[in-house]
């Protein structure tokens, strides 16, 4: 049965039960209340949308395909498990589905400074390409401990025309680089769009890049369909920021005999400082302009994370994760470092296919999930990006 | 320790006090715990010797994403040494027991919910805090704890940016107590060589608005006593001083009596320059 109701899991705009929201300085108001006016004009322009479905078909190559990983599936014997190929897409990751939306935005608002924070480099590298594309110019901040670790990426985002910063304060990762892109935006407010690149920040980022990468479960819903003729039993992705997770689940919320799982980054373990996981091991907070399940210690102070995967080091969680976590909808686990890389050996080996280590803990999660099942289910697991860029961390802990 | 009434609307009354006298507040603003609580005693007490009339202590975070380098470096000293909300509201209490002046507290709004809002405030109430600048907090999503300050006799200052609209600005200005406090700039925090083109600006639109219900104050950017000066004159009733005086601070790590005369004497030029004429 063919679901056409928007779902509508926010109390009031901005919010997604209690989460959500815009806890920015005051500065960013008027920026975030004319972003989210040009968004609702432009979402809701038939010319807009036909502009971005045409780069998303030929510039970014979707659809994707929903493949079926048989020797996978084989080998455990199981569910079937299904891989949502967004690591074919241009740039390697779901990330262009994002960028393409708002760089278009951001041309039809004017603004033609764009800039972006990166964790993996996989949003920055992303970002570049839509700027490139669309004659924009584009300045990244990165963390400089990320940089180091994904040299690639930098190598990347260089080629393809974008200025990167490296980012020296706090712990010198994604949360820093959040941080000094609002810095950056509450200082050049008046020329500058800021591309965010995961559903978190203050409104209206979460739903807008919720929106932009809902086209993932669109597509996988009807292509499930197609091949399975029923509705799989659940639906896999890994939770950094949440983007690609959300972008999968959202065709699937009111299909409540799917089960929605989020799997974050477990890192060493579950204990402070060792993993990279706030909707499983964190509080409710308020970090980067949003209420949500933040990795802080006692008395607020946000806490460093860990994980063998520089996507999902992050200590916040898009908001409405939040919501689908308490509201009991979608459920939130974690796989470790360990895990991820025998999953990254398991799929490269078994099916040729490399997936990026973000990516490589939903199919970590996947493979325990589709064992419990039966032959007759059938799982998705959002294979969010490819594991190219990770190559030089992979070759340190897997021995050839 | 101040008794509640005494505490009560200090802000209010000291503005009134020097706008009898012909002057504009200076409010001198420290991150607490930087670089260590006993230094950190002996600068604001420098700072209250050398004229300051309101004292504003930042409660360092991790994350203060309206700073800039100076306050970022001095809350990173501050946590390192192991600074706690509850440490620094302990700290406030032994200035305000031997000082009248009237303090008020910055903080992100994630230590706050940390501590609980209630137990937060009640504990600034009993450290002598008479104000609270949340600068993650715009008054959409600060209902409950606007309330809870009302309650607890806390002013809740409100920021305005070059960008507010009229609107809200309305809206800002019925909210506010204590003070209003002006962003006079676009950006982040940090001491700059000159004023920005949109403080003056800024201050006389806001003044306007205002109506005379509440004193405004600019900060962020204000350095020095020539700046102070222009902002008084524009008509604003208070100048902020923040990152100019950490800068001090971190200048002067390893002599921290250093530090606090060059405070006091840096105190005495910036309050010199408040006089309206
Ligand atoms: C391939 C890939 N997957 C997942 C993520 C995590 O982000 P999100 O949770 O927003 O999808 C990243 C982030 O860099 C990524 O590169």
């Amino acid at each position: 049965m063919k679901n056409h109701v928007e779902p509508r899991t926010r109390s009031k705009p901005g919010k997604f039960g209690k989460y959500g929201g815009q806890y920015v300085p005051e500065t960013l108001m008027e920026p975030l209340r004319a972003l989210e006016e040009a968004y609702n004009k432009f979402s809701h322009d038939p010319s807009f949308k036909k502009e971005l479905a045409g780069w998303l078909d030929s510039f970014a190559g979707r659809p994707t395909p929903l493949y079926l990983a048989a020797n996978l599936t084989r080998r455990i014997g199981g569910a079937r498990i299904y891989l949502k190929r967004e690591d074919l897409l241009h740039g390697g990751a779901h990330k262009i589905n994002n960028t393409l939306g708002q760089a278009l935005l951001a041309r039809k608002m004017g603004k033609r400074r764009i800039i972006a924070e990166t964790g993996a480099g996989q949003h920055g590298v992303a970002t570049a390409m839509a700027c490139a594309a669309l004659g924009l110019s584009a300045e990244i901040y990165m963390g400089s401990e990320d940089m180091d670790r994904q040299k690639l990426n930098v190598y990347r985002m260089k080629m393809l025309g974008a200025k990167v910063h490296p980012v020296e304060s706090g712990s010198k990762t994604l949360k820093d680089a959040i941080n000094e892109a609002l810095r950056d935006w509450v200082t050049n407010v008046q020329d500058t769009y800021y591309l965010l690149g995961s559903v978190v920040g203050p409104h209206p980022y979460p739903t807008m890049v919720r929106d932009f990468q809902r086209v993932i479960g669109k597509e996988a819903r009807k292509q499930i369909l197609q091949t399975e003729g029923k509705l799989p039993k659940a639906v896999v992705a890994c939770v950094g920021g949440g983007s690609n997770s959300i972008g999968i689940f959202h065709s699937f919320l009111h299909d409540l005999d799917v089960d929605l799982y989020g799997v974050e980054a477990g890192g060493e373990g579950l204990l402070p400082g060792q993993n990279a996981a706030p909707l499983v091991a964190g509080r409710e907070g308020v970090l980067h302009g949003m209420m949500t399940y933040v990795l802080q210690d006692q008395v607020g102070q946000v806490q460093t994370t860990r994980s063998i995967s520089a996507g999902l080091d992050y200590p916040g969680v898009g908001p409405e994760h939040a919501f689908l976590m308490n509201a009991g909808r979608a459920k939130y686990v974690t796989v470790s470092d360990e895990e991820a890389l025998d999953a990254f050996k398991n799929l490269s080996q078994l099916e040729g296919i490399m997936p990026a280590l973000e990516s490589a803990h939903a199919i970590s999660y996947a493979m325990k999930l589709a064992k419990s099942l039966g032959t007759k289910d059938s799982i998705i697991v959002n294979l969010s990006g490819r594991g190219d860029k990770d190559v030089e961390i992979i070759a340190k802990h897997i021995p050839q | 320790m101040p008794s509640t009434s005494h505490n009560e609307d200090r802000i209010e009354a000291k503005f009134r006090e020097l706008h009898s006298r012909g002057e504009g507040a200076l409010v001198a603003y420290l991150t607490g715990g930087d670089p260590d609580p006993k230094a950190f005693l002996a600068n604001s007490t420098a700072l209250i010797e050398g004229g300051a009339d309101i004292v504003e202590i930042g409660i360092p975070f991790s994350d203060p994403i309206a700073d800039g380098p100076v306050i970022q470096a001095s809350s990173m000293r501050a946590l390192s040494q192991g600074a706690t909300p509850k440490g620094i509201l302990g700290l406030i209490r032994e200035l305000s027991s031997q000082s009248p002046v009237p303090f008020v507290v910055l903080s992100y709004y994630n230590p706050i919910l940390a501590m609980g809002l209630d137990r937060f405030l009640t504990k600034a109430r009993e450290s002598g805090v008479d104000g609270i600048v949340v600068p993650d907090l715009p008054v959409e999503e600060s209902d409950e704890f606007r309330n809870l300050a009302l309650k607890h006799n806390i002013d809740n200052i409100y920021l305005a940016a070059p960008n507010t609209s009229k609107l809200r600005l309305r809206t800002i200005l019925e909210r506010s107590k204590g003070f209003l406090y002006l962003v006079s700039l676009y950006g982040v925090t940090g001491p700059r060589d000159t004023l920005s083109p949109h403080a003056l600006e800024a201050v006389s639109s806001v003044k306007s608005l205002a109506k005379g219900k509440i004193p405004i104050s600019a900060g962020f950017g204000i350095s020095r006593p020539e700046h102070v000066s222009a902002i008084i004159k524009s008509g604003a009733d208070g100048a902020i001083v923040g990152s100019a005086l950490v800068n001090i601070v971190s200048q002067y790590i390893e002599n921290p009596d250093e530090a606090a005369d060059y405070l006091r004497d840096a105190i005495t030029k910036l309050k010199a320059a408040t006089k309206k004429s």
